[in-house]
């Protein structure tokens, strides 16, 4: 029997089942595999703040989390690997009122993306960019990333990764994004919370996602079946967790509309002395 | 009355009269002054200047936009149009319009920066990998800068495509009179009028280029850039695969007629030049010298290259005495022309790649060498 998403989700709140397509289910990812959980979260906090999936608009990259588009019912974009972050800020920058969100995995993101990701934060775009770092490149093969921690066993890093790894939410407030968040892809409550308030910042929301490729990087580096592998993360960043950093900001969209109106009212101006 | 203009400033006003209210951008010479203006000029008419941090990143954000339901555009030279190569590709796949404005300068690589060539023709149909369409027209004059860079919107948005315009260095930063034309149409999108529910991104059951909905409106748009079905969902069967592929190319080859070139004096031409852009112009004033001479030269000016206008130039050239293809290249439209004619006649190159522009008196002189004694009639 294939499963659908009203088997998975049981008999109670359903209201987030509208943002996902159950018709594509089975989902490609592994059994085991973080990223439906990040689902979950993230079509639930929609449905809380409820936007109809028109007015919602998601940019994947490429790579294992790049496939989440094919299970939404929101509009969507399965762009290049690592440009979510250019594609979202054009459609945010031309239609503010849209709900925009990025999904990207590590490598998407902070890897070949890395140069998009800081100035996405420095420009403060009100995009909620959400990061699934699994530690390693989930869709070719587990090759390491530039979260890949040091020492670590990986298809490319087999006598064990002599470079040090990024910290992303160290990373981002150091670029100057305005909403630093992190959770694990074993605690889905508090992804929930996370989302939750990541969705009603104005500004560019950063939302880190430690989460479990138990096919690569867990076999590569004898961390367990999946379930101790999620038990083990949420261990290991206790006390990382949470909205890390937030300002207030009013976010680029508004700032520019500002400027907008200003300018018109100045061309407005000219024409009447004419 | 005509204005007074700079080509780039022209190509700007062409795209803002076709609809253009989105401009994402990175600078670089010689097309920054379309940057300028479009920083100076857009937020007045409500629409958005983004300043990128590269032109990877420039080029998604103007997909991005036209997804968001806004006519989108970008201008750069050559090192920046090879940064946007894969996600025109993107554009390509997922059928999403912008234009690309490309001021060629002399390359590879960094070049001679601020100098002119023309050889990025092929980059304009190969750029990105695969198989894929291509659109690009190319202005020779001011008054073209602004008629092809607004008709680039429309092509865009009626085949979901990128269109590029491929202008060069100098007419980029040439200034002459400009008659704006009345009456530019608005580049508008084909919606989808069906009920939401039953829309498909990629449906083609009304014609071979399905209508795109907007991010924001009510029929969901499931852009895709890997091979997909008519929902937009991925797929890897093969006769959806090969459909698809087909359907790219075929929306443009099929409308090859309906783009415009330009014929110059060769309804008695023996002696034919096809060349586009600065090159044409010098051509231009070369086959006037040759018919006042007593020379039957006549000129094709290629305003589309893209697709190669290859059953026009055939006709045009199968019974000429000889073909002089000019361009500031090494050779690239010539490889075309020699496809088009086919053997028909001799096919010969005047080229030039070292930053300068080709003039009148070495086309003739060039022309006159090969032509020999044929020349004097
Ligand atoms: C320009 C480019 N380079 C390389 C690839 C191959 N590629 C596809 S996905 C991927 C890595 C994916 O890793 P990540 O972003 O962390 O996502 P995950 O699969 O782990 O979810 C790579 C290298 C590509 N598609 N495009
Ligand atoms: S390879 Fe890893 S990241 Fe990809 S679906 Fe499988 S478990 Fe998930
Ligand atoms: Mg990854």
């Amino acid at each position: 029997m294939v499963l659908t998403a009203k088997d998975i989700a049981g008999p109670r709140d359903r209201g987030w089942l509208r943002y996902l397509r159950s018709d594509t289910f089975p989902t490609f990812w592994c059994a085991g595999c973080g990223n439906g959980v990040i689902m979950q979260a993230l079509a639930r906090s929609l449905a809380a703040r409820g936007p109809a999936p028109e007015q919602v608009a998601v940019v994947t990259g490429i790579g294992c989390f790049g496939k989440a588009d094919d299970y939404l019912t929101t509009h969507s974009l399965h762009g290049t690997h690592g440009r979510a972050l250019g594609f979202a800020t054009g459609i945010k920058a031309a239609r503010p009122e849209l709900v925009v969100i990025a999904l990207m995995g590590d490598g998407d993101c902070a890897t070949i993306g890395g140069n998009h990701l800081i100035h996405a934060c420095r420009r403060d775009i009100g995009v909620l960019a959400v990061v699934s770092n699994n530690l390693n490149y989930g869709m070719t093969g587990g090759q390491f990333s530039a979260t890949t921690p040091e020492g670590s066993i990986t298809s490319t890093s087999p006598y064990g990764h002599v470079e040090p790894a990024f910290d992303l939410c160290a990373l981002v407030q150091g670029a100057g994004a305005s909403f630093v968040a992190r959770g694990t892809c074993g605690q889905p409550a508090l992804l929930r919370r996370l989302f939750d308030e990541a969705l009603a910042h104005p500004g560019f929301a950063f939302v880190e996602v430690m989460t479990a490729c138990p096919t690569h990087y867990g076999r590569a580096n004898r961390q367990g079946d999946a379930p101790k592998m999620m038990r083990g993360i949420a261990e290991a960043y206790r006390g990382k967790t949470g909205v890390l950093f937030r300002r207030e900001t009013a976010g680029f969209s508004s700032k520019y509309r500002a400027l907008q109106t200003a300018r018109k009212a100045a061309d407005g101006r000219v024409g009447e002395t004419r | 009355m005509p204005v007074f203009m700079q080509g780039n400033e022209a190509l700007f006003r062409g795209a803002v009269a076709a609809g253009g209210r989105f401009y994402a951008g990175y600078p670089i010479t010689p097309s920054s002054e379309i940057a300028e203006l479009a920083a100076q000029e857009l937020p007045k008419l409500g629409g958005v200047y983004l300043q990128m941090e590269d032109e990877l990143a420039s080029i998604a954000a103007v997909i991005g936009a036209s997804l968001a339901g806004v006519p989108a555009f970008t201008a750069t030279s050559g090192p920046g149009f090879s940064l946007m190569q894969e996600n025109l590709g993107v554009a390509y796949m997922a059928e999403i319009p912008c234009v690309v404005i490309n001021v060629m300068r002399s390359g590879p690589s960094t070049g001679l920066a601020t100098m002119p060539a023309q050889a990025d023709v092929m980059q304009a149909r190969w750029g990105t990998h695969g198989d894929h369409p291509a659109l690009a027209l190319c202005p020779a004059s001011v008054q073209e800068c602004f008629e092809l860079s607004a008709l680039a919107f429309t092509y865009s948005e009626q085949l979901r495509m990128p269109v590029t315009v491929l202008a060069d260095e100098i007419i980029g930063h040439l200034r002459e009179p400009l008659e704006v034309p009345v009456g530019t149409p608005i580049a508008s999108r084909p919606l989808p009028s069906c009920p939401p529910g039953d829309y498909g991104t990629y449906d083609t059951s009304a014609g071979d280029v399905p209508p795109l909905g907007f991010f924001g409106g009510p029929h969901i748009v499931h852009a895709n850039s890997s091979m997909h079905d008519a929902a937009g969902q991925p797929t890897t069967r093969r006769d959806t695969a090969l459909a698809l592929i087909r359907r790219l190319q075929d929306k443009v080859t099929a409308r090859s007629a309906e783009f415009p070139q330009r014929r110059w004096y060769l309804d008695d031409a023996e002696w034919v030049f096809v060349s586009f852009g600065i090159s044409a112009r010098a051509s231009l004033a070369a086959v006037e010298r040759l018919r006042s001479r007593g020379v039957a030269a006549g000129l094709l000016q290629i305003q589309t290259v893209w697709p190669f206008p290859r059953d026009l130039v055939r006709e045009v050239c199968r019974n000429a005495r000889g073909v002089f293809v000019v361009e500031l290249s090494l050779g690239q439209l010539v490889g075309e022309v020699e496809r088009a004619v086919m053997g028909h006649a001799p096919v010969h190159l005047i080229a030039q790649s070292d930053g300068r522009p080709l003039l009148p008196g070495d086309i003739c002189r060039r022309a006159g060498e090969v032509a020999g004694d044929g020349f004097d009639r």
